[in-house]
């Protein structure tokens, strides 16, 4: 038995219990919630030094053996994500210290981030389709109530339209795990790929169920033209909220959709994997387009978080193993910058009281140092050198180059570009216009407040630098996961054995 | 057996649909309750549905003698059923208070959403609720 790999999942599930035990005690809850997100985050570090060592690492639940059980395993991928989740969970802990209400607190709010937690590294290590459906249940239902937790008009709107389409996608999902275990009898996902590559089920009918959980899944990654739900919902919680949410949430989706589809669906890869490209293409092009238009800033990254999945389908349609790593850099990436900028937009709304443009400006003047932690993601995020946007970028456009994929190239490069145009607007309105004259000068932060939303919020924002200066380990890190993607061989002997 | 269940199952989710395209609250509850029901339907007839044969190991045997009724769709639907029934009573009581709040039961006039509004006063440091 591997503990380690159990541990990113029971790790938050104790938190979230201690923490409910203590429900009258906010303090004490406080406490609980920043050591369960170290404990996990360094259970993550854990296993993702266990796995790069000593390769693909499986535990089958109960000791029932593979197929007939359920498996947990965590080869370099999952695991690269398990850490990213635990990092994630980590700063949103400490940055919730400081920006959310006693209210919420009182009424669970961190049992709920961390039984969240727990869903989504479930998720992430499951080896299991139906048991994969059992956690993007947890991690929804916990996304529910802290999407709706507080009740402000807007959050409940914003909660109905985000629990009704995620309600129909797992409805969808539930339906289509259902007709795979008709078509293929079994649910074990090594064993799928096992039984698919064999040639013993009919591809067409593969075909038809590769389409089912890419809409499912869609739903949950938000690709276009399944995307509508993001920006009506998610800049309605607090910002603590809405950067987990934009940090995992999707990212979930996304992986989800890259597991089937290399490990899978991959008797068609012509069709399947052309049909990636084209929706990576629109996804781009869409997101970057609705968030020129948009004025408020979270409802504006909201946009950049679809542009970004674009990016990340990408690396998956060109299925080579480079475009693989691609991918793996730009989640590693994306998760890191995109997360950022949600927190400093809480900053910037802490300390001048708006969200909006218009309603902003002048604090370049006022607070230099907010400035330099909006800037860095932001370039990060629009691919300039030396930030890890620029490596994720040029991975994915070498790996695009070499398969003479020249349409994706140059729909990222022109979204690239856009999203510059766009990370520039922000800046421009918020940091160097004039303050206008109707509103209130900015307030300075609070000593403590200081402390627990500008550590998470900066070292995020190292991150993105480290990450771009010292891009040549994790860039192998990706290689090695993206080799064991593309070749699922040893996947499947880690699982089934033999 | 079979037709008449691919029938019904082809009906839930039609009406499950249905009532989600509504505009009423309430009757896009329903249609979820609908599709959740055409799901769990629908894994229980496409696996085979098999009379009178209980998956039993007979005695000296290995395994359980063809045909049986598969017992591992009827967990999943089990499963299935229970994040169901969690999960729409948070969607009723979510949507209750999302009229309450609203005070309307038509989902096209939720729009507080798309637009932005000035805060009528600046919120106080000390609670200040970032929704809006």
């Amino acid at each position: 038995m591997n503990l380690l790999l159990l541990l990113p999942i029971l790790i938050p599930f104790l938190t979230a219990v201690t923490a409910l035990l203590a429900w009258h005690n906010r303090l004490l809850q406080r406490r609980i919630n920043v050591a369960g997100a170290s404990l996990h985050f360094a259970a993550a570090l854990g296993l993702l030094a266990s796995v790069s060592r000593d390769g693909i690492q499986v535990v089958q639940v109960g000791n029932w053996p593979a197929p007939f059980g359920i498996t947990l395993v965590a080869d370099l991928f999952s695991a690269i994500m398990i850490t990213m989740t635990g990092l994630m969970g980590l700063t949103v802990a400490i940055y919730s210290l400081g920006s959310i209400d006693a209210r919420r607190e009182s009424f669970g709010y961190y049992a709920l981030l961390h039984t969240l937690l727990m869903g989504v590294s479930g998720a992430f290590l499951t080896g299991d389709m139906f048991n994969l459906y059992v956690w993007f249940e947890v991690m929804l239902i916990a996304s529910f109530v802290l999407m709706a937790l507080g009740g402000a008009k807007a959050q409940l709107e914003g909660a109905l339209k985000y629990v009704t389409i995620n309600l129909v996608s797992s409805a969808l999902f539930l339906t289509s795990v259902g007709v795979l275990y008709s078509v293929t009898g079994t649910l074990n996902m090594a064993d799928l790929a096992r039984r698919v590559s064999s040639g013993a089920i009919d591809p067409g009918l593969t075909t038809v169920l590769a389409m089912m959980f890419l809409v499912a899944f869609g739903i949950k990654a938000a690709l276009f033209p399944l995307f509508f739900w993001l920006p009506a919902s998610y800049h309605t919680p607090p910002i603590a909220i809405t950067a987990l949410f934009s940090g995992l949430l999707t990212k979930v989706g996304v992986y989800a959709l890259v597991r089937t589809f290399t490990l899978i669906f991959v008797h068609d890869v012509d069709f399947t994997h052309t049909l990636l490209m084209v929706i990576a293409g629109l996804t781009m092009v869409t997101g970057v387009l609705g968030a020129v238009a948009q004025m408020e800033m979270r409802r504006l990254l909201s946009f950049h978080i679809i542009s970004q999945i674009g990016y990340l389908l990408m690396g998956l349609a060109l299925f080579t193993e480079l475009a693989l790593a691609g991918t793996i850099f730009f989640m590693v990436h994306v998760i890191i910058a995109k997360s950022a900028l949600f927190l400093v937009s809480g900053l910037v709304q802490r300390v001048a009281g708006s969200y909006h443009l218009k309603e902003l400006g002048g604090l370049y003047r006022s607070s230099a140092a907010l400035a330099t932690l909006f800037f860095v993601p932001a370039m990060a995020l629009a691919g300039i050198p030396p930030l890890s946007g620029f490596w994720a970028k040029l991975t994915l456009i070498r790996a695009g180059l070499e398969t003479e994929d020249y349409a994706i190239v140059s729909v990222s490069l022109a979204v690239s570009i856009l999203t510059l145009f766009s990370m520039t607007k922000i800046w421009a309105e918020v940091f160097w216009k004039d303050r206008p004259g109707s509103s209130d000068p900015p307030r300075p932060l609070l000593p403590f407040q200081r402390r627990s939303l500008l550590i998470p919020a900066t070292w995020l924002a190292v991150l993105t630098v480290l990450i771009g200066v010292g891009a040549e380990p994790v860039l192998d890190l990706a290689m090695d996961a993206a080799a064991q993607l593309k070749d699922p061989s040893a996947y499947i002997r880690a699982v089934l054995g033999g | 057996m079979e037709v008449v269940l691919a029938v019904v199952i082809g009906a839930l989710y039609a009406a499950g649909l249905y009532m989600m395209l509504r505009r009423s609250y309430v009757k896009v509850v329903i249609g979820l309750a609908l599709l959740s029901y055409a799901a769990s339907l629908l894994i229980f007839t496409i696996n085979g549905v098999t009379r009178g044969r209980p998956p039993l190991v007979p005695e000296g045997a290995l395994r359980p003698s063809e045909p049986f009724a598969d017992p591992l769709p009827q967990a999943l639907i089990l499963t299935a059923i229970v994040i169901g029934f969690g999960v729409q009573a948070f969607t009723l009581v979510l949507f209750k208070r999302t009229y309450q709040a609203t005070e309307t039961d038509d989902l096209d006039a939720i729009r507080s959403t798309e637009h932005h509004k000035k805060p009528a006063a600046p919120a106080s440091l000390a609670g200040t609720k970032e929704g809006g």
